[in-house]
């Protein structure tokens, strides 16, 4: 009976562990194996036969001074601004938002529900809308800024060029952020109202609540928020592939797209693999490193 | 803690209804196409999107399945895959070996579809079965795979290149008739242009629509994108001008809107039948125009312009455009599968599709029929005919299509944005394609 006891857990994980292996370690494994290959058309049917490369696919990729090379350094370093803004924009808007509703007003349950629509929309069909809004000659956004409010002289192009950059943070962050803000709006019901009542009545201001009431107190769920949005804006696929098709223009051509194109359009999935796997250990090593800083301060905290 | 909890849950859910589901059917549960009848047979059908949409393609393909299942007592299962998704399904079929029976490619991808060895080659006896090569004409039969080996697919609807005009517009501007040389064509197009309106509408996000002018431009100008063992020669003197003449339509020409580099949805085909522009180089198109409102009497066809004087692959007005209809090698109901091959290019259900669609049948037989002798179709079979090619019939072709279709496509932009388009840019951009190639 009581070996069995203690089997129980175990058994009850099994499940979970098989279909852990099957979901995420098998293909990991399997991606890694074909990044030392050189895989082509010619071998896509029976992968295995591809000839074995060692790390030439690494090499080719790192090499920065030739085209393959500079083009996935430039992507890396796209990706990096494109995350570093998008997450700081989505993080303050979802805070910003979400204190604002602490406090009940007319209309705020009216206002929560609209703030959610860019959460609750499915992906394809608003960054399409917002793909025709861009559109210069006949898109919203230059009709606004052009015909409208005279701000520009000349119509700017927002899909291709330059500015795809600019749309595709804007469209990110408006899908991103409501995100942010159900977070820390649960987040924040834990907050207990009598330290706000307290902090009143010794005449601190509002801005003093926020800062050494709320922020402290919300220091757990930005925590997990931070990193989820991080992981989630730098393998964005979605965005970019339906606002700008296949070949995104340079100035935002995202990792993720730019590791597809290497693998599913230019048909070199073991250049495409072993850049898959160097963008794993890069989010490996950020995730690693934030997660120990992150336990760091929690414990200086405790 | 709880999310954990939650995803323990979860997977234990998973994993029951995936192992109730396995014990209860027998082997594919997931495909729901499988029939419990054993005794009639049943055939999966890739077609490729060519009607309005693919509800559209569903209600015109259905009724000349059931035909065939009528015939033959073999049920066809049809899936109609829009074009983005088209080749990445194939290819990830190809990797599973879970692919179709049948399915459409676009006739360009032949050669690089060819060299997986997924498909079907058409050698002489598989060609017997249904019903001989001999009966399809020669310009769509050499998009069908690489010189010297046996086909891999066969032409199911044939399309070419022609120069759409405005009648309308033409006489306002007091043009008498379409230009042949594009001398002609940027003149005409700089006397269209004006008052919002333009000469010329191109599709300058859409990097198929790019490479296949670029393909016939090309030829104009005595190059080849691939030399004669398949390496890239993207950088070509000749290839750099085809494409440098290309985007001067919006750089230096201006008989094409700057907006028009950014297009990739058929804008350009609203455009020209709206009348915001006078010309447009398109896949037979006619009925498109119409289904936009426009007034038939007002489109006028010719063949794409050269050079003057040019002639033989000088004269290339076309490429060879079309889908073709092809085997996986892998089916396990082959002679099923070249039942249904003889059965969509007979001569019946070959006039009866091709004319739905406005496209051209590949038979030779068919060519008498009306259908095809319209003033526009009559065209464009001429041109099919006589001066046209079929883009390299080689293994990397999609990879080329999608890297010079990506570097026109950024050229583009730069002209868009008014940044000078130089032989050097235009080169700079295509050496760079030409470098991302893999190695074969």
């Amino acid at each position: 009976m009581k070996s069995r006891h203690r089997l129980l857990p175990y058994l009850l994980l099994l499940p979970a562990l098989v279909m852990e292996l099957l979901i995420h370690i098998v293909p990991m494994a399997v991606g890694i194996f074909m990044s030392f290959k050189q895989l082509t058309q010619f071998f896509i049917r029976d992968w295995s036969a591809a000839p074995w490369i060692a790390l030439n696919n690494y090499r080719i990729a790192v090499d920065f001074s030739a085209p393959i090379g500079k083009s996935l350094l430039n992507s890396f370093w796209v990706t990096c601004s494109f995350t570093l803004l998008a997450v700081a924009f989505s993080w303050l808007l979802g805070v910003a938002a979400a204190i604002f509703m602490q406090e009940p007003f007319w209309g705020r349950g009216v206002l929560r529900a609209v703030f959610l629509v860019p959460y609750a929309l499915p992906v394809y069909a608003a960054v399409i809308t917002w793909s025709f809004m861009f559109q210069r000659d006949t898109g919203l956004v230059n009709h606004v800024l052009h015909d409208q409010l005279h701000l520009v002289s000349e119509k700017p192009f927002w899909l291709i060029g330059d500015n795809a950059f600019v749309s595709l943070i804007i469209v990110h962050v408006w899908k991103t952020w409501p995100f942010a803000f159900l977070t820390v709006m649960a987040g924040l019901q834990n907050v207990p109202r009598e330290l706000y009542e307290a902090a009143a009545m010794d005449g601190a201001s509002v801005w003093q609540q926020i800062r050494e009431i709320t922020m402290p107190a919300l220091r757990p769920v930005n925590q997990v928020l931070v990193l989820v949005l991080f992981l989630w804006t730098f393998n964005d696929f979605n965005t970019p592939y339906i606002l700008f098709g296949k070949g995104a223009p340079e100035a935002a051509d995202l990792i993720s797209i730019h590791i597809y194109q290497s693998s599913f359009v230019t048909w070199n999935f073991g250049s495409g693999s072993a850049m898959s796997v160097l963008l794993l250990l890069f989010l490996l090593l950020v995730t690693g490193v934030y997660l120990v800083a992150t336990a760091r301060w929690r414990d200086a905290d405790a | 803690m709880r999310t954990h909890r939650i995803a323990v849950a979860a997977t234990l859910v998973v994993a029951f209804t995936a192992a109730c589901s396995r014990g209860s059917s027998t082997g594919n549960s997931s495909e729901s196409n499988v029939q419990p009848a054993p005794k009639t047979q049943t055939l999966n059908y890739w077609a490729s999107n060519q009607g309005t949409s693919l509800d559209n393609d569903k209600q015109i393909l259905e009724p000349e399945l059931k035909k065939f299942e009528q015939q033959t007592g073999i049920s066809v299962h049809l899936e109609v895959v829009p074009w983005s998704d088209l080749l990445t399904r194939i290819l990830a079929a190809t990797a599973s070996g879970q692919g179709p029976d049948v399915l459409n490619i676009g006739n360009t991808w032949s050669a690089s579809l060819q060299s997986t060895g997924a498909l079907l080659p058409f050698d002489d006896a598989t060609f017997e079965k249904i019903g001989g090569k001999d009966r399809f004409m020669a310009g769509p039969m050499a998009a069908t795979g690489a010189d010297g080996k046996p086909p891999t697919a066969v032409p199911l609807y044939s399309m070419g290149y022609g120069l759409y005009y405005n009648k309308k517009l033409f006489q306002q501007a007091g043009i008498a008739n379409p230009p042949t040389t594009w001398d002609e064509l940027v003149a005409d197009g700089k006397k269209l242009t004006g008052g919002g309106k333009y000469g010329l509408a191109i599709e300058g996000g859409n990097l198929s629509e790019n490479v296949h002018h670029a393909f016939a431009l090309a030829k104009q100008h005595g190059a080849d994108f691939f030399d004669a063992s398949g390496k890239p020669t993207f950088d070509s003197p000749g290839a750099v001008a085809a494409i440098k003449q290309y985007v001067d339509f919006i750089a230096q020409d201006k008989i094409a809107a700057p907006g028009n580099a950014e297009y990739a949805a058929n804008q350009s085909v609203t455009d020209f039948a709206n009348g915001k522009v006078a010309m447009l180089m398109w896949q037979v198109a006619g009925a498109k125009f119409k289904s936009h409102g426009m007034n038939p009497d007002d489109i006028g066809v010719a063949p794409i312009p050269v050079q003057a004087g040019a002639t033989g692959s000088k004269a290339t007005a076309s490429m060879v455009a079309g889908i073709n209809l092809t085997v996986f090698k892998n089916t396990k109901n082959l002679d099923g599968a070249l039942q249904f091959v003889k059965f969509m290019t007979s001569k019946e259900e070959s006039i009866a599709l091709n004319k739905t669609y406005g496209s051209i049948s590949p038979l030779k037989e068919a060519q008498d029929d009306p259908a095809f002798n319209t003033p526009e179709l009559k065209t464009i079979s001429n041109v099919l005919a006589a001066h046209a090619a079929p883009l390299p019939q080689v293994p990397n072709e999609s990879q080329f299509e999608t890297l010079v279709g990506t570097a026109m496509k950024n050229l583009l932009a730069a002209a868009a944005a008014g940044k000078p388009t130089t032989t050097e840019s235009v080169k700079a951009e295509l050496v760079k394609a030409q470098q991302q190639m893999p190695a074969s």
